[in-house]
């Protein structure tokens, strides 16, 4: 995507960075680079930077149950890597920025909107030949207070998703063809997390994740490239109540991001329980 | 652990060593192994690897190959396509390194625990059954080798 214009104001996508507006930023102040992965050696590895490290699982998620980090453990977090509620937040990783658009996604629960993704993510930024550090850097604290996690704007539960399939609302299902039709339980390469049934959600379209990249360069496609793809494969506009769901929410947290930020839908939500919970689900519609 | 639930000597000594360390220290030590990582050589394997060396569930693309050394043991080698994938590397090394010279039969039970015990509880379920998936590779490797040498091949 043109991201050279991202970060100046304006209309979408104003929550896209390219790597050489982030080049140009090193050690700002205002700025905090946040490195989301799923290996859990890439980012001690070498990052960019400056860069702190949030993990999905040790960060993002409770301990114990199945739900995000409550507000105290998000304050903790944010004030442990010295963000406060007016530093611009970057998030860049691996696969494509799945994990970030997920970290990102989560502070949106906590309406931290001063939030960006960096374009192309961690791959660009490397075949670029930018530098990467492995200095662990530390902050001085902040004193982030958050407001209490909103549940209601940009996620969605089982429930609902069950009003919004009777309802006959748009779902896209952003997992593998093979996964939509049931032929597998699982993504193409990843094991199977335990899902009974095989299928999607009654009235879900199927739009892979990753068609909103450009395979070349691993960035985002143009903004009429993806206003297409939406609209021709899932059938929706700009205005449409949107519900995006995958396995467990990671890649349908990049969905919408695409849809949100880039897009400007204003009504999407992710169904971060998806196939795990969905497939799993006594009595839940399937369809194949 | 059990001595049923045991690695081959080489690979519990390297086990028991990362249990042992702190999570920094333990990614360290991993990220050290990945940097030993060396690719198949092109005497066994070049590119495109063939589609029945590739690691099931592995996302990190990775391959395996193993060849009887003349003491009748197996020695390991593998191929990790993905750039980022720091953890299949890490594991990769952690296996040719330590089954190196074990007997096949101890391959063929080795336990895939060894993931957890190596790179911690902390890794998805995804990214631990891809890992795991390797070890699972390995050790069907070794059930082959034995299943051959029972049928006098």
């Amino acid at each position: 995507m043109g991201s050279e214009q991202a970060g100046q104001g304006g209309s979408p996508p104003a929550a896209l960075v390219s790597t050489s507006w982030l080049a140009e930023r090193l050690g700002d102040p205002a700025l905090r680079i946040v490195e989301s992965n799923e290996d859990p050696l890439v980012y001690p590895s070498g990052h960019v930077p400056g860069a702190v490290e949030i993990d999905w699982t040790r960060d993002l998620n409770d301990p114990i149950r199945r739900d995000y980090l409550d507000r105290p453990a998000f304050e903790a977090l944010m004030r442990r890597h010295g963000i406060a509620r007016e530093t611009t937040v970057v998030f860049y990783g691996d696969k494509n920025n799945w994990w970030a658009c997920y970290a990102f996604w989560v502070f949106q629960l906590y309406g931290h909107g001063r939030a960006r993704i960096l374009d192309g993510g961690r791959l660009k930024w490397q075949a670029e030949g930018r530098p990467l550090v492995r200095e662990v850097p530390s902050y001085p604290a902040s004193d982030y207070v958050a407001p209490e996690r909103d549940d209601t704007r940009i996620r969605a539960f089982r429930g609902q998703v069950l009003e919004h399939v009777a309802a006959g609302l748009p779902l896209v299902d952003v997992r593998s063809p093979e996964e939509y039709t049931g032929e597998r339980l699982h993504m193409p390469d990843y094991p199977n997390e335990g899902a009974l049934r095989g299928g999607h959600i009654p009235g879900a379209r199927n739009v892979p994740w990753a068609r909103a990249i450009d395979p070349r360069t691993g960035e985002f496609r143009s903004a009429a490239e993806l206003e297409a793809l939406y609209r021709e494969a899932a059938g929706i506009e700009r205005g449409d109540d949107v519900i995006a769901y995958c396995r467990i929410g990671e890649r349908s947290a990049h969905t919408w991001f695409v849809l949100t930020h880039l897009l400007g839908f204003e009504r999407v939500r992710n169904y971060d329980g998806s196939w795990t919970e969905w497939g799993n689900l006594v009595g839940a519609p399937v369809e194949r | 652990m059990s001595a049923e639930g045991r690695a081959p000597a080489r690979l519990e000594e390297t086990l028991e060593l990362l249990e042992g360390l702190e999570r920094a220290e333990r990614i360290e030590a991993l990220i050290g192994l990945a940097g030993r990582f060396r690719e198949v050589p092109e005497r066994l394997a070049r590119r495109p690897f063939p589609a029945e060396r590739r690691v099931p569930a592995c996302e990190s693309e990775a391959y395996v190959w193993s060849e009887t050394r003349a003491d009748g043991s197996l020695a390991f080698h593998f191929a990790v396509e993905n750039p980022q994938g720091i953890s299949a590397k890490a594991l990769a090394v952690l296996l040719a390194e330590g089954l190196a010279g074990a007997p096949a039969a101890q391959i063929a039970e080795l336990p895939v625990e060894i993931v957890e015990r190596a790179f911690g509880r902390e890794l998805s379920m995804g990214k631990s059954m891809g890992l795991a998936a390797m070890v699972q590779f390995v050790r069907r490797e070794a059930r082959l080798l034995l299943a051959e040498v029972a049928a006098g091949r």
